[in-house]
């Protein structure tokens, strides 16, 4: 019987878990650091705002922030970007709170989408 | 004299701000920083119950042996009380 | 938003001086998307503004290393501040002006026997309120996980090479804290005024993996 070819993913989710999660990192090997620096687009930073302001208000914590990027996963630190990790947390942090619901958040993102193609696009509200 | 501490080995599941690297080691209480909310609550939108904290600073050869640069070299981390129990008081001169 | 072209900098420019990312005519993200859906939502609920949005962006980007360059500079200079930034370096950096809000900072400084610092493991704190946001190396993999375990390794791959003698000292910043690091004086500044000496302090001095520049 052939054996069944594994990825080192599966390999690797085969293995024990001991209980160290993947954003706990400290010690672990890992190659050189390489010294990215890039400024951040608008987007960005309105998700940085949107955090700073929601959090402030007092509708979730910087510690809900943390643990639901945890609960990502380790596959989304590989595929998503910092600030999509962000927004990605500050939603479900928001779902949380009750401060909207997940099918508004998905109309809203329907309309949104309509408007265009490009972000610059989508992000100006039609005028009333 | 200073007050060692050694980390507790256990591994919960869920958001722990107590490094994986530090479970088991034993070091000293460089300083007490107060009461603060304990994030293991305050992460699912629970109250945090005022918590202990504490500086608490590792030699690197206490944390990875042999594989330390610089045995004497030290590590400073963040820990909450019950994360942390006191061992005997350092008699060594 | 009343915008024809929506971008907040001249000549393509960010406040930083390095061009924005192009990201405003790529296609849309499904999370430039969420944002954009999130914070229209949010204003049409009452939980923000526009306006609030925006000022929020303009407090973050005033923000930067040259405010806690301003912070060294004075520690140098004045050894009754110095004093007080080692009992409580979040009232130290407020008397210079500096709007930190909450940040509970302690001040780490470099002598000649100790070289101190910072990363965060678990996730990516740093004194952004102090400093602006953190470099991109800082929140990935192979600082955070390696600074920990050979710190010299890592400050070397920074061009920074300490002796023997020197103690490292690396602090992760894994609870409500936020670390500075105050480094040396360079030799040679005897004399020079503050905005002098703060220009020769850097983000990656402050953070702990360069010195500062000497003249």
């Amino acid at each position: 019987m052939l054996p069944l070819l594994r990825s080192r993913r599966n390999v690797a989710l085969m293995t024990e878990f001991t209980g160290q999660r993947w954003h706990d990192m400290g010690g672990q090997d890992a190659g050189p650091v390489v010294p990215e620096d890039h400024d951040f687009a608008l987007w960005e930073k309105r998700v940085d705002a949107l955090m700073v302001i929601t959090s402030g208000k007092g509708l979730f914590t910087v510690d809900g922030l943390r643990r639901c990027i945890e609960d990502l996963g380790e596959t989304a630190y590989e595929t998503m970007s910092y600030y999509e990790r962000w927004v990605a947390s500050v939603n479900q942090n928001l779902l949380e709170a009750g401060t909207y619901k997940n099918a508004e958040l998905g109309a809203k993102m329907a309309e949104v989408a309509a408007r265009g193609e490009t972000y610059g696009q989508c992000a100006e509200k039609p005028d009333d | 004299m200073t007050d060692r501490v050694r980390v507790s080995t256990m591994m919960p599941p869920g958001h722990i701000r107590t490094p994986a690297y530090l479970r088991g080691k034993t070091g000293v209480v460089e300083r007490e920083l107060g009461l603060f909310g304990n994030p293991e609550q305050l992460a699912y939108g629970l109250e945090g119950n005022r918590t202990s904290l504490f500086r608490v600073r590792f030699r690197m050869a206490d944390i990875w042996g042999k594989a330390a640069e610089n045995p004497d070299d030290t590590l400073d981390a963040e820990i909450f009380g019950h994360w942390l129990t006191q061992k005997e008081a350092d008699h060594a001169p | 938003m009343p915008h024809d072209h929506p971008t907040h900098s001249h000549d393509g420019q960010s406040p930083s001086g390095h061009p924005y990312r192009t990201d405003q005519d790529a296609p849309l993200t499904y999370w430039q998307n969420m944002e954009i859906a999130m914070r229209e939502l949010l204003v049409e609920k009452g939980v923000t503004t526009e306006a609030e949005v925006t000022q929020a962006i303009e407090k973050m980007d005033a923000r930067s290393p040259a405010d806690g360059a301003r912070l060294v500079a004075r520690a140098w200079t004045d050894v009754d501040f110095l004093a007080r930034l080692r009992v409580d370096a979040s009232s130290a950096a407020k008397e210079l002006g500096l709007e930190i809000d909450a940040l509970k900072l302690i001040a780490v400084e470099n002598t000649a026997d100790v070289h101190n610092v910072i990363v965060c493991t678990l996730c990516s704190c740093y004194p952004r309120n102090l400093l602006g946001l953190p470099p991109d190396w800082y929140k990935q993999r192979a600082y955070r996980s390696r600074v920990v375990k050979t710190p010299r390794a890592v400050l070397r791959e920074f061009g920074l090479d300490l002796p023997k003698e020197t103690t490292v000292r690396v602090h992760d910043s894994t609870a409500d804290m936020r670390y500075v690091v105050i480094p040396r004086r360079p030799v040679g500044t005897d004399g020079w005024s503050q905005p002098e000496l703060a220009a020769l302090v850097s983000r990656d001095a402050m953070i702990g993996v360069a010195l500062a520049r000497s003249p």
